[in-house]
C-alpha cells in the first residue's frame, strides 16, 4: 500500500474554549478524494483550513507525505515555523468559497503569482504555465482579464488553476460553490470532476452531497465534534448507519426530486 | 473704497520668488518622500507582533499628531540644540517637523487601508506559500495605496502648504521671500496675492496628476 500523503492524527481545535473537533484521524493516501460534510458549525471548513494551517490546530499532529509538520516534541499544540509553513503550503493547494483572487492582478497574473513570487520563475515561463493551467479549466482566452470582469463561475475555476499551478500534491476546496449563483455551480464542478478524474487527491468540504457521493472516493461525516461516521459513498450516504448522519441526509434529501 | 492695485513691484522681484519658490519645492519634496516612507513603516509597527514595537509606532503617531507642526520646528530650531550638541539648520528643523507630523498623519491612512483589505486576501496569498512581506507588497500594499490615494493627496497638499511654517525660522522659501518683498516695497496685498497664486498655480496640476493616477489605477476595476 502507498504511503498517506496526508495524515492526521489525533487533532483538535478550539476557539475561545469552545471546541469545534478533538480526536480527528484521518488517512488520505494518493488519489484518494474525501468529501467532508456536516451541518454549519459542525466544524468541516475549520477542519480543512488546519490542513494548510490557516489555522492553527491546537491538539493532535499531522504529517504530509511521510513527515511530520510542526513541532510536537516539547510544546503543546504544536508549533509551526514559518519555512516550513511556507514549504507545506506549496504541497498543498486551497480552493476558497469567496474565490479570493487578487482583484489588481489579471488572470494569468492571478494564476503566475505564486510561480513569480514562491517559486521564483522568470516572468514568461510563468505566463506560460499560468495559461496552461488556465486552458485546463476553459478559460485561456481569459489570461488577460480582470477578476471584476469574470461570472463567480470563471472566478471559481481561475481560482483552481491558481492552486493547480504549484503542483499540489493535495487540493483543499472549501465549500466551492457555495458562493455561486445555481446556475455557475455545474461549470466549477465539472472541473472539480475532470481533476478527480486525472487521480487528484483532494478534501472537499461541501453541501452537494449528489456532488459528493459521484466523486468522492471516501465521506467523513463530522458532526457531535468529530468524525461521527466514515466510509464509502454508499455505505455513509445510502445506507447512514447513525441517527445524527440519517438526520443529515434526510434534511437535505427533503430538497432533493 | 478703492484701492490701486500695482504688481509691478511684485514682478520686479521675481528673481526673489523664484528663490522661494524653489526653497519650497525642495523642502516638499523632501518631507513628501520622508512623511509618507517613514509614515508606512510607522503603520507596519503599529500592526506588529511585537509588543515594544507596537507601543513605540502608537507612541510616535500620538506625539506628533496632536502637537503643531510650528511649535516642532520652533523646538527643533531652538531647543534641541541646547539639549545635544549639534547645529540644526532651518531647512533641518522644518524637515524634522513636517515630515515627522506627516510620517503620523499618514501612517493613520495607510494603517486603514491595509485595514480595509479582506482577510481572505491574506489567506490566498499565504495559502500559495508566500511571505508575510510578499503578501503586503505584491497583494495587500497594491490594493491599500489604491484606495487611500485621495487621502494620500490630501496629505501631500497639506505638506505643500505646511511649507510655509518654515518662515517661522527664516528658511528661504516662497512666504518668506514674500515677507520680504512686502516689507521692502510696503505693498502686501499684491505681493501676498501673488504667493496665493503661485501656490495654486503649482498644486493644481501636481493634484490632477493624482487624478489621473487614480484612473490609471482603476483599470482593474
Amino acid at each position: 500500500m502507498a504511503d498517506p500523503v496526508l495524515r492526521l492524527t489525533g487533532l483538535g481545535k478550539s476557539f475561545d474554549g469552545h471546541r469545534v473537533f478533538s480526536d480527528v484521524d484521518l488517512e488520505v493516501l494518493p488519489g484518494d478524494r474525501i468529501a467532508i460534510l456536516g451541518a454549519s458549525g459542525s466544524g468541516k471548513s475549520t477542519l480543512l483550513r488546519c490542513v494548510n494551517v490557516l489555522e492553527t490546530p491546537d491538539e493532535g499532529s499531522m504529517e504530509v507525505g511521510g513527515k511530520a509538520v510542526g513541532d510536537n516534541t516539547r510544546n503543546r499544540p504544536a508549533r509551526y515555523s514559518e519555512r516550513e509553513l511556507r514549504a507545506l503550503r506549496q504541497r498543498v493547494g486551497m480552493v476558497f468559497q469567496q474565490f479570493n483572487l487578487f482583484p489588481h492582478m489579471t488572470v494569468a497574473g492571478n494564476v503566475a503569482e505564486g510561480l513569480v513570487t514562491v517559486r521564483g520563475m522568470s516572468t514568461s515561463a510563468a505566463r506560460e504555465r499560468a495559461v496552461s493551467e488556465l486552458k485546463r479549466v476553459g478559460l485561456a482566452d481569459k489570461a488577460d482579464t480582470y477578476p471584476s470582469r469574470l461570472s463567480g463561475g470563471q472566478k471559481q475555476r481561475v481560482a483552481i488553476a491558481r492552486a493547480l499551478a504549484m503542483d499540489p500534491e493535495i487540493l483543499l476546496f472549501d465549500e466551492p460553490t457555495s458562493a455561486l449563483d445555481p446556475a455557475l455551480v455545474g461549470e466549477v464542478l465539472s472541473v472539480i470532476k475532470q481533476l478527480a478524474d486525472e487521480g487528484r487527491t483532494m478534501l472537499l468540504v461541501t453541501h452537494e452531497i449528489g456532488f459528493a457521493y459521484h466523486v468522492a472516493t471516501r465521506i467523513v461525516f463530522l458532526a457531535d465534534g468529530g468524525i461521527y461516521e466514515t466510509g464509502t459513498p454508499d455505505e455513509v450516504l445510502k445506507n447512514p448507519k447513525r441517527p445524527l448522519t440519517q438526520q443529515f441526509l434526510a434534511e437535505h434529501q427533503r430538497f432533493q426530486f | 473704497m478703492s484701492y490701486d492695485w500695482n504688481f509691478q513691484p511684485v514682478f520686479d522681484n521675481w528673481w526673489a520668488l523664484a528663490i522661494g519658490a524653489a526653497g519650497t519645492l525642495r523642502l516638499f519634496v523632501v518631507c513628501l518622500v520622508l512623511g509618507m516612507g517613514l509614515g508606512l513603516i510607522v503603520a507596519l509597527g503599529r500592526r506588529s507582533h511585537n509588543r515594544p514595537l507596537r507601543w513605540l509606532s502608537t507612541a510616535f503617531v500620538e506625539f506628533f499628531r496632536n502637537t503643531p507642526v510650528l511649535v516642532q520646528i520652533l523646538w527643533f530650531y531652538y531647543a534641541l540644540p541646547i539639549l545635544v550638541p549639534i547645529e540644526i539648520s532651518p531647512f533641518t528643523a522644518a524637515i524634522l517637523g513636517i515630515s515627522l507630523n506627516s510620517a503620523a498623519y499618514s501612517a493613520e491612512i495607510y494603517r486603514g487601508g491595509i485595514q480595509s483589505i479582506e482577510p481572505g486576501q491574506w489567506e490566498a496569498a499565504r495559502a500559495i506559500g508566500m511571505t508575510g512581506v510578499q503578501t503586503l507588497r505584491r497583494v495587500v500594499l497594491p490594493q491599500a495605496i489604491r484606495r487611500i490615494i485621495p487621502a494620500l493627496t490630501n496629505r501631500g497638499v497639506e505638506i505643500f502648504k505646511m511649507s510655509t511654517l518654515a518662515s517661522v525660522v527664516a528658511y528661504v522659501e516662497l512666504l518668506q521671500q514674500g515677507k520680504l518683498i512686502a516689507s521692502l516695497n510696503f505693498n502686501p496685498l499684491e505681493t501676498y496675492t501673488v504667493i496665493a497664486a503661485i501656490f495654486l498655480i503649482i498644486l493644481y496640476p501636481i493634484v490632477s496628476m493624482t487624478y489621473s493616477l487614480e484612473r490609471h489605477l482603476a483599470r482593474s476595476d
